[in-house]
Order: structure tokens, then C-alpha cells, then sequence
């Protein structure tokens, strides 16, 4: 592999001088993916932000009893608009960008398959995120269905609505396209030798997120599709008036909606596997357990949606089966755990924030799927059903999840990205304040939730007020401390400590193969793999 | 990128494109496939369970409604299918009848009920029966006719067995015009 990074370096000497159009063309033109993967980063993390001041806006308004800040019909946009945000334009681009900037350098690629399509896919993300924001100015204001776009509201509201759809179509299409463009890229251009089952656990993290993608994406731009008819032209798929059933959408949706949420979360645990390893200074435990596991997880998240909707009215025997499908998922889940608990026994380990945020995401990844599985039990669930038990349950999973593992993705390849060294005590600073911030934030959420307090709803009762405001506290403290990783980002693009090309001692992998800042082109020569 | 994998990209490319539209397509045959596999695996019960309930089923008692069956004067052999049921006062029930016109010719009659105890009769409700109507058999037929009722649950409490007693009559001017028809006819 020497030889490979030797005669790379080489190529990268001269490729550095390509005739690439230079300022906001160069963005707009790009077909690298490592110029898409950062311009993905930054849109998400501007996303991040834009639905941070939103869930921000929420806390402010639920920090006391009645209604202080802002109406409560603007209350339900701002629900509805943090969602949409923050599962579309947030979470899923971010990964999408990991996924732009180091499958590529992880199978010895020189790029993605599709160069162009890969642009494309970024620069629908724009028009897209414009729209949703633009939707809260127009007459009527933002879709305020909630982001699960339940009928009958979302026939009934007015132009916003319209926005919200055809922003989730372009977002749908962006997603496919990125998805197709990584399972070809993983499929065909894999560096000679590295079969399947040599693959960084990150491209397989991938690989089958991009499969749940192009298999529930479409299905969700059907749903809101018909939605749009049923509003617009006169069919009746949801609109109970026209004999219309509101139930199947819910179906439609969560048909979508539960293989979403891994398809969210799923990249994470990749990145997570590889930090995990790097900083415990072994291999992962149980490689093919942990494929088999993901690859579980997928196919079972087909089998469950129906246990978002207990309440709905199902029959016994129905709700059974989903109570108990839902729980086997517990079981690969459980086994990816294990094997990141198993790869830190008697390893080496140090913990550099990269580090940090991958046990904070273990930890409290795994109290979101214990109250998961709460919540899975059917009699429960009733009781729980819209509370803020539901509310703390998924931001455990999505926020401590999703979001932990991304930042442990984005300290661990930053000296990669960027060719510095962010600053280590800064980063562990932002660890620990968002591991405190988010526990004061959410973690009161069960208690609200199981005292009956109902999720978006921007009034409530007296006696829940102490909690709330911990809970408002607490998220004033975890966004504020997000300012650290702006800082930290930027301080280390400009000015950090020069970074070696492999800055982890314990890391393995293509990606440090080449040098840091990984050059504009990489791989021109695959490597080979023994 | 040489034109080998080129090829090989497109192939894939296509492959998961037309996955994605078939996919679209799932979607929209969700809406079809949800209620005919309710259907099929008979989980629907909702609604349909509604329908049919009823809160004045009175669970705490069961009167048993035993059948007896008569014709006066006719060539019809006329049985129900079960001798008695065991009924909740305010449940929906069923019973099948079958009679059977032994003669060559067209025979019409017609069927009226009678309770025993008498004082029954003002507490069973009949939402079909076969005695609604005029019965018309062929030479020869074979017919089962059904009876829906509900016992009233207002049924006095010392009331526990109901006999419910059918008689069929001919309707007399029927046949003959039907034969003197025949015989005009030959």
C-alpha cells in the first residue's frame, strides 16, 4: 500500500493544478466529491442551526404556562418546520456528506460514480430548504401538520402546505440520487481486493442506508403526492368526505417513516464502530456480526411501522404482532452494543473527543432504545402515546444518536479534511457541556410525558412548569455550546496544528493512507488490497 | 474512469432507478393492498366490530329458543336446520330453515309465526325472516331461508326458554289457478 500512496502523492502534485473554474463557480460546477461532501457539511450544519433557533423558539414559548412569545398557530409551524429541518435538512445531508467525502477514500476510489449527479443532488438541497423556510411568509404561514404531515390537517391548510410538499419531493429526489450514486460507487469501484467484507464498517453503514433510501423515499413522495391531489385535483385517497380512509396515510407514511428513522441513525453507528475501534486501539469485535446486524436491523424495519400508531384502533392481534416485531429489533441492536462494548475490553483506550462522543452516543443511544422498547408495548403506548415521553424517547435517539455520532464523525476526520488539528480541550469542552445540556434538556421529557403532558401543544398545565423550564434551561445551554464547534471548525480550517497524515494512533484504513488535507484527487491509482 | 466501468455504472445506475419509480409505484398500490390484506387476514375488525355491537347485549343471561315447525295441509316437508339456540338478550342471531315442495307443481305459502309463551311474542324482534313474504317453490325445490332476530332484553327475567313455532299455509287460490293455467296450457 506504500507504494499505491507514493505514486498518488505523485499524481496529486500535478492534479493540484487543474483548470477548475475558481470562486462561486468552482462550488456550483463541482463534480469532487470532496468539494460536495464539504459543501454538504455546511449546508447541513447551517440547517442545524436554522432548526436549533426553531426548537429554541419552542422552549422559549413552553418555558412558562399560558402563551408569552408567539401564537400558537406560529407554535405549530415551528413544530412542524424543526422536524422537517432537522430529519431532511440536518441529519440526513450530513451523512450524506461523511458518505461524499470517505467512502471514496476508504475503497480507494478516485471519486464517486456519478460526478455529476452527485452536484446535482447537493444543489437541489438549497432551492429545497428555501422553500420550507420561504413558507413560513406566506399567507396562511408554514405547513403546521407536524412533520408527520398527518390528514386531515395537511388538506385543509393553505399554500404553505403546498411549499412543504414539493420541498419534500425535491429532497426525496436529492436523497435518491445520492443513494444510487453510493451503492454504485460502493458496488464498482471498490480498490482491487477489498472485498464486501473488507469494507470500513462506515461504507457498509452506508450501503445498506442507501438501500432503505431509494426503497422508502419514493414511497413517501407517493404519499405526499397524493396528499397534493387530494388537495389540489380533486381525488380522495385521505379526504374522508370523498371516502377517503386519513388512517392509510398514516400507514402510507410510517411505511416510509420507520425504515427513516435507521436510515438516520444507521450511518452513525458506522462511524461509530470506526471511532470506537481507532481510539481503543483494536479492531472491531465481531466484523461479521455487526454487518449481519445492520443488514437485520434494515430488512426488520419494514415490519413495524404500525407501532406509531397503536391508537389509531388496530385489532389485538395486530398490535401484538407489531409489539412483538418491534422488539426483535432490540435484538441486532443489542448486538451492536455488545460488539462496541466488547472492542473497548481490554483495549487501549484514550479519549480524544472523537472518542468522547462515541460513548456519549452509546450511553444515551441506548436509553432512547430502552425507552423504544417502552413505548414498543402496545398497553404502554396508549398511556404514552403524543406525550413528551415520545418527545424525549426519539431526541435520545435522534439528538444523542444521530447528532453525537456525526460529531464524533466530524473531530475524527477533520484533521483529514482540513490538514489541522482542531483544539482537543475545546472539543472535549463541547463534548461534556452537550452531554449535560442535552441530559437537562431531555431527560425531564419522561418525566413531563408520563405525568400526561401532550407533545406540541404550545400551553400547558401548571404543574408541569418546573420541568419545562429545566428542560428550556438546558436547551438555551446545549445550543449556545454548539457555538464552540462553529469556533472550533473554523479555528482549525485557518489556523490549527498541522495534522500528520494518520493524526490517530490507532486508526486503520485507506483514508490515512493519503495525505492530510486529503489532496483534491486521491486514488488515481487504486491500491491494491492483500 | 475507463469505459468498461463506465458501462458497468450505467447498468447499475438504470437497475436502481427503475427500483426507485417501482417503488413510487408501491406506494400507490399500498392504497389497494392495505384493506385487501386486512381482508385476507382478517385483522380488519375495527369498525366492522362497532357496527355490530351492540350495549344492550345483556351478557349475564342466555334464553334458549328452541324451533318447531309445521305445515297445515300442504305437500311441503318443512324442518330448521338446528332444533334451539342458547342467545344474550339484545345479540343478533341467525337460524336456517329448509323446506321442501315434494309435489310435480308449483306450490305457494306462506308462513306465521307463534311464541310460546305468548308473552314472548312482544319482546322478539325479527329482522328477516322468511315468513315476510309469500313463499313460491318449484316442482321439486329445495330452499333454505334464514331468520335474523334479537330477543329484547327488556325480556322479563323469568322468561328463560322461548319457543318459537312456525306453520306454513298454503295459499290456496295460487296453486289451482297455477294448475287450471297447466291445464289449459295441455
Amino acid at each position: 500500500m506504500n507504494i499505491a500512496t507514493a505514486a498518488n502523492g505523485h499524481v496529486t502534485a500535478h492534479d493540484d493544478h487543474d483548470h477548475a473554474p475558481k470562486g462561486m463557480m468552482r462550488w456550483l460546477t463541482t463534480t469532487n466529491h470532496k468539494d460536495i461532501g464539504s459543501m454538504y457539511l455546511w449546508f447541513s450544519f447551517f440547517m442545524f442551526l436554522v432548526g436549533g433557533c426553531m426548537a429554541l423558539t419552542i422552549r422559549s414559548e413552553l418555558f412558562q404556562p399560558g402563551l408569552q412569545i408567539v401564537r400558537p398557530e406560529f407554535f405549530n409551524q415551528l413544530t412542524t418546520l424543526h422536524g422537517l429541518i432537522m430529519v431532511f435538512g440536518a441529519i440526513m445531508p450530513a451523512f450524506v456528506g461523511f458518505a461524499n467525502w470517505m467512502i471514496p477514500l476508504q475503497i480507494g476510489a478516485s471519486d464517486m460514480a456519478f460526478g455529476r449527479m452527485n452536484n446535482w443532488s447537493f444543489w437541489l438541497l438549497p432551492p429545497a430548504a428555501l422553500l420550507l423556510v420561504a413558507s413560513m411568509f406566506v399567507p396562511g404561514g408554514a405547513a403546521a401538520a407536524g412533520w408527520t404531515l398527518y390528514p386531515p390537517l395537511t388538506i385543509q391548510q393553505g399554500m404553505g402546505m403546498d411549499m412543504a410538499i414539493f420541498a419534500i419531493h425535491i429532497l426525496g429526489i436529492s436523497s435518491i440520487m445520492g443513494s444510487i450514486n453510493i451503492i454504485t460507487t460502493i458496488l464498482n469501484l471498490r480498490a482491487p481486493g477489498m472485498t464486501l467484507m473488507k469494507m470500513p464498517l462506515f461504507c457498509w453503514t452506508w450501503l445498506i442506508t442507501a438501500y432503505l433510501i431509494i426503497a422508502v423515499m419514493p414511497i413517501l413522495a407517493g404519499a405526499v403526492t397524493m396528499t397534493l391531489t387530494d388537495r389540489h385535483f380533486g381525488t380522495h385517497f385521505f379526504s374522508a368526505a370523498g371516502g377517503g380512509d386519513p388512517v392509510l396515510f398514516q400507514h402510507i407514511f410510517w411505511f416510509f417513516g420507520h425504515p427513516e428513522v435507521y436510515i438516520v441513525i444507521i450511518p452513525g453507528f458506522g462511524v461509530v464502530s470506526q471511532v470506537i475501534s481507532t481510539f481503543s486501539r483494536k479492531p472491531v469485535f465481531g466484523y461479521a456480526s455487526m454487518v449481519y446486524a445492520i443488514a437485520a436491523i434494515g430488512i426488520l424495519s419494514f415490519t413495524v411501522w404500525a407501532h406509531h400508531m397503536y391508537t389509531t384502533g388496530m385489532p389485538i392481534s395486530a398490535q401484538l404482532y407489531f409489539m412483538y416485531a418491534t422488539m426483535l429489533i432490540a435484538v441486532p441492536t443489542g448486538v451492536k452494543i455488545f460488539n462496541w462494548t466488547a472492542t473497548m475490553w481490554r483495549g487501549s483506550l484514550s479519549f480524544e473527543t472523537p472518542m468522547l462522543f462515541a460513548i456519549g452516543f452509546i450511553f444515551l443511544f441506548t436509553l432512547g432504545g430502552f425507552s423504544g422498547l417502552v413505548l414498543a408495548m402496545a398497553a404502554v403506548d396508549v398511556q404514552m402515546q403524543d406525550t413528551y415521553y415520545v418527545v424525549a424517547h426519539f431526541h435520545y435517539t435522534m439528538v444523542a444518536g444521530a447528532l453525537f455520532s456525526a460529531f464524533a464523525g466530524l473531530y475524527y476526520w477533520l484533521p483529514k479534511w482540513t490538514g489541522h488539528m482542531y483544539n482537543e480541550k475545546m472539543g472535549q469542552l463541547h463534548f461534556w457541556l452537550s452531554f449535560v445540556f442535552f441530559n437537562m434538556t431531555f431527560f425531564v421529557q419522561h418525566f413531563l410525558g408520563i405525568a400526561g403532558m401532550p407533545r406540541r401543544i404550545p400551553d400547558y398545565a401548571l404543574q408541569f412548569t418546573e420541568f419545562n423550564q429545566i428542560s428550556t434551561i438546558g436547551a438555551f445551554g446545549f445550543g449556545l455550546s454548539q457555538l464552540l464547534v462553529v469556533y472550533n471548525v473554523i479555528s482549525c480550517m485557518r489556523s490549527g496544528e498541522k495534522a500528520p497524515a494518520k493524526p490517530w494512533e490507532g486508526a486503520e484504513g485507506l483514508e490515512w493512507e493519503v495525505p492530510s488535507p486529503a489532496p483534491h484527487h486521491t486514488w488515481e491509482v487504486q491500491p491494491i488490497i492483500k | 474512469m475507463n469505459a468498461v466501468r463506465e458501462g458497468q455504472n450505467r447498468r447499475t445506475l438504470l437497475k436502481l432507478a427503475v427500483f426507485s419509480l417501482a417503488m413510487f409505484g408501491f406506494g400507490y398500490a399500498l392504497v389497494p393492498l392495505y384493506p385487501v390484506v386486512c381482508s385476507v387476514l382478517g385483522i380488519n375488525q375495527t369498525g366492522v366490530d362497532e357496527a355490530k355491537a351492540n350495549t344492550q347485549v345483556d351478557a349475564s343471561r342466555s334464553v334458549v329458543v328452541e324451533f318447531d315447525t309445521n305445515v297445515h295441509g300442504m305437500p311441503w316437508k318443512f324442518r330448521p336446520l338446528v332444533s334451539h339456540v342458547s342467545v344474550h338478550p339484545g345479540a343478533v342471531a341467525q337460524v336456517m330453515f329448509e323446506v321442501v315442495n315434494t309435489l310435480d307443481v308449483p306450490v305457494t305459502g306462506q308462513a306465521i309465526p307463534s311464541y310460546g309463551p305468548q308473552l314472548a311474542a312482544e319482546y322478539f324482534r325479527k329482522l328477516e325472516c322468511f315468513c315476510f313474504n309469500k313463499q313460491v317453490l318449484k316442482p321439486g325445490e329445495r330452499r333454505q331461508m334464514p331468520v335474523v332476530f334479537v330477543v329484547d332484553p327488556a325480556l322479563p327475567k323469568d322468561i328463560s326458554t322461548i319457543t318459537l313455532s312456525y306453520t306454513f299455509f298454503e295459499v290456496e287460490g295460487n296453486r289451482r289457478a297455477v294448475q287450471h293455467s297447466a291445464k289449459v296450457g295441455t
